[in-house]
């Protein structure tokens, strides 16, 4: 008898708290945080908290698609995101963000003009610049030779007397992007041959790849186990704070330049505290905390200005034009050459 | 249960057991077959072809599974073995040793393996500091080896206790019985001890093989992300990280991974039955 009581009541705690999980709590809002790993300052978080009541319940990605397919599948309900331009662009194509109401977001007047109104937005009302950064190589200075980095080039990815300790996005836009940009094509072209024949290109590497990983190229490349990778400036600035012998820069063929911006979804039940949450984000101070941590570069002009010197006038944080110029922003692709770069992605793994 | 149970409450009884089944079990593979013979248009076969377009990677999911299992079987055995024949204390300590690394998360359990078989690793800097020389062709991860470790370190405790259970069930009795008709140790082995064991070593094997087989953390973990094993592709056309969500593929692929393990495991509880009728209790 006492057994089954005990049972019983085991149940009923289960039941309680499966729906004490999916009801959410009504008096106080907490707001469901989506951001890239290794993306934030977390302190700024209580900060939010402590200003505005508003718990934050934080959880990262690794990748655009992975974010994307977990909103999709309406596993999770989030509140605010912070996608790259061409999943941004993506996903108000398919209706799932939901427009600002800027009379909540008063910080948004300190994004540099040069940051509003870009293509994947192009009327500013449905996401707010967080950062923005360029793809870099990183290598090791004590291991990889100066001549093979004399010219800046993307060979270094696909040097042979490297192999096995080269590293390469787990992800197929970024893996792909770099093998088009050796072909000399647009990182946003929809010729099927040219995605042919940038798959041949990651298949010939994927004998010197170490391993294909995405936040795993910290360890890696600090801990000296791999010597080169290509990954986002921010966090490759971070690894030569922690490495000294690290060094990177940005091809000469051409990078892809980001934008990560803050979105709120339309499925959003706290639409105002998210908006709250993207002005605190926008806070002078509060953004200049965040750039330092995460060392990317940042579009609020007055937070720039109070970053250290080394970190405004580092040109691999914020290229000069001339770099810039050789950069290319991605564009949301068709989903015909969403499924070829699936359908090529897959081949390249299952090539053995 | 206890003695004055009716049938009434009989029935009452198994409704935990039948709840739970039904939700976590049937529902879910009603889900799976439902998404494997759909798509956009409706009923479709056209999902199930894909698993002949994927038919290397089946094949590689398959190899490794088998190696691994057959791994554990010869490394299983012995430690069993000893254990089964070792004092009531020694046996209860083996046990509980064989158990301890499972109060730890699958996920660390795999990542430690990382510290210990990089080129920068453990393993390869301890062998360098007592060699005094550099080890270039070591490579212990990121390669097919190191993906049939992370099976055989993880799965070896599934493994090791049911065929030390199915061991200590033989009673001292029997084997008594066969030396003193003349038998000799390894025919005592061979016809009394093995073949009394089988029902063990299928159960191990089923518990080994299956993880072995699905397994897609373990695959990127330790085989640095390069090659995909049947698990990582169903993975992949789930989460979409290759950039398309397609939950009918991946439902398809999953259909046929668990016909065919389904279809394993009748073929060998039969083959079980036919060994041996007593315990052992396949999965």
């Amino acid at each position: 008898m006492k057994k089954k009581a005990l049972a019983l009541l085991l149940v009923a705690l289960f039941v309680v708290s499966l729906c004490a999980c999916g009801g959410g709590q009504a008096n106080t809002a907490t707001l469901n945080v989506y951001n890239w790993g290794e993306y934030i300052d977390l302190d700024t978080l209580d900060e939010f908290t402590a200003r505005t009541g508003i718990k934050v319940n934080y959880t990262t990605y690794a990748s655009n698609e992975e974010m994307y397919s977990k909103i999709v599948s309406g596993a999770a309900s989030y509140d605010v995101i912070i996608p790259s331009e061409y999943m941004i662009s993506k996903m108000i194509e398919e209706d799932l963000l939901a427009e600002l109401d800027f009379g909540n977001i008063p910080n948004y007047q300190y994004i540099g003009e040069e940051y509003k109104g870009l293509d994947y937005d192009p009327d500013n009302k449905y996401s707010v610049p967080y950062t923005w950064g360029t793809v870099v190589i990183v290598y090791n200075t004590k291991y990889v030779d100066e001549e093979d980095v004399a010219d800046e080039s993307l060979e270094l990815l696909w040097n042979e007397k490297y192999a096995g300790k080269i590293l390469m996005f787990d992800n197929p836009r970024d893996a792909f992007a770099l093998a088009h940009s050796r072909l000399g094509h647009s990182m946003n072209t929809t010729d099927p041959a040219e995605w042919e024949a940038a798959a041949e290109q990651l298949i010939e590497q994927k004998p010197l790849v170490q391993a294909y990983v995405m936040d795993q190229v910290f360890d890696k490349i600090i801990g000296e186990e791999a010597w080169i990778a290509p990954y986002y400036a921010g966090d490759a600035m971070s690894i030569m704070d922690d490495n000294e012998d690290i060094a990177a820069y940005v091809p000469v063929e051409g990078a892809n330049r980001f934008f990560d911006s803050m979105c709120v979804l339309k499925s959003s039940r706290h639409k105002e505290e998210a908006e709250a949450f993207i002005n605190f984000m926008c806070d002078t101070e509060i953004a200049e905390i965040n750039a330092e941590e995460v060392c990317y570069a940042i579009p609020q002009v007055e937070s720039f200005k109070l970053l250290p010197e080394e970190m405004r006038e580092d040109t691999m944080v914020y290229p000069p034009e001339e770099v810039l110029e050789k950069c290319e922003v991605f564009i949301n692709l068709p989903p015909e050459t969403l499924d070829l770069q699936s359908r090529l992605w897959i081949k390249l793994k299952t090539t053995y | 249960m206890s003695k004055g149970v009716t049938v009434g409450n009989k029935k009452a009884n198994l409704f935990p057991f039948s709840s739970w089944m039904v939700l976590f079990v049937l529902v879910p593979i009603a889900l799976v077959v439902y998404y494997a013979f759909t798509d956009v248009n409706g009923f479709t076969l056209s999902n199930l072809k894909w698993i002949v377009t994927y038919r290397n990677t089946l094949w590689l999911s398959i190899e490794l599974a088998l190696i691994a299992t057959v791994i554990c079987v010869l490394l299983a055995y012995p430690i069993a073995y000893s254990m089964s024949r070792a004092s009531a204390r020694v046996q209860r300590n083996a046990t509980l040793f064989i158990m301890l690394p499972m109060w730890m998360n699958f996920l660390v359990r795999t990542y430690a393996w990382m510290t210990l078989l990089e080129d920068n690793g453990l393993i390869n800097s301890a062998l360098r500091a007592i060699f005094g020389m550099e080890f270039p062709g070591l490579h212990l991860i990121n390669n097919h080896g190191a993906i049939v470790l992370g099976m055989v370190y993880n799965y070896l405790p599934y493994m090791i206790l049911p065929i030390y259970t199915s061991l200590t069930k033989i009673g001292q009795s029997l084997i008594e019985a066969a030396r003193d008709l003349g038998a000799n140790g390894s025919q005592v082995f061979g016809r009394v001890i093995l073949p009394m064991s089988v029902p063990g070593i299928i159960s191990g094997i089923t518990m080994v093989f299956i993880p072995s087989i699905s397994t897609f953390i373990i695959s990127k973990i330790l085989g640095g992300g390069k090659d995909f094993l049947i698990g990582d592709l169903i993975e992949d056309y789930f989460l979409g990280n290759s950039g398309v969500v397609n939950y009918n593929i991946g439902a398809a692929l999953s259909l046929v991974i668990m016909v065919m393990i389904l279809a394993a495991t009748f073929i060998m509880n039969h083959f079980d039955k036919d060994a041996q009728t007593s315990g052992g209790g396949v999965i």
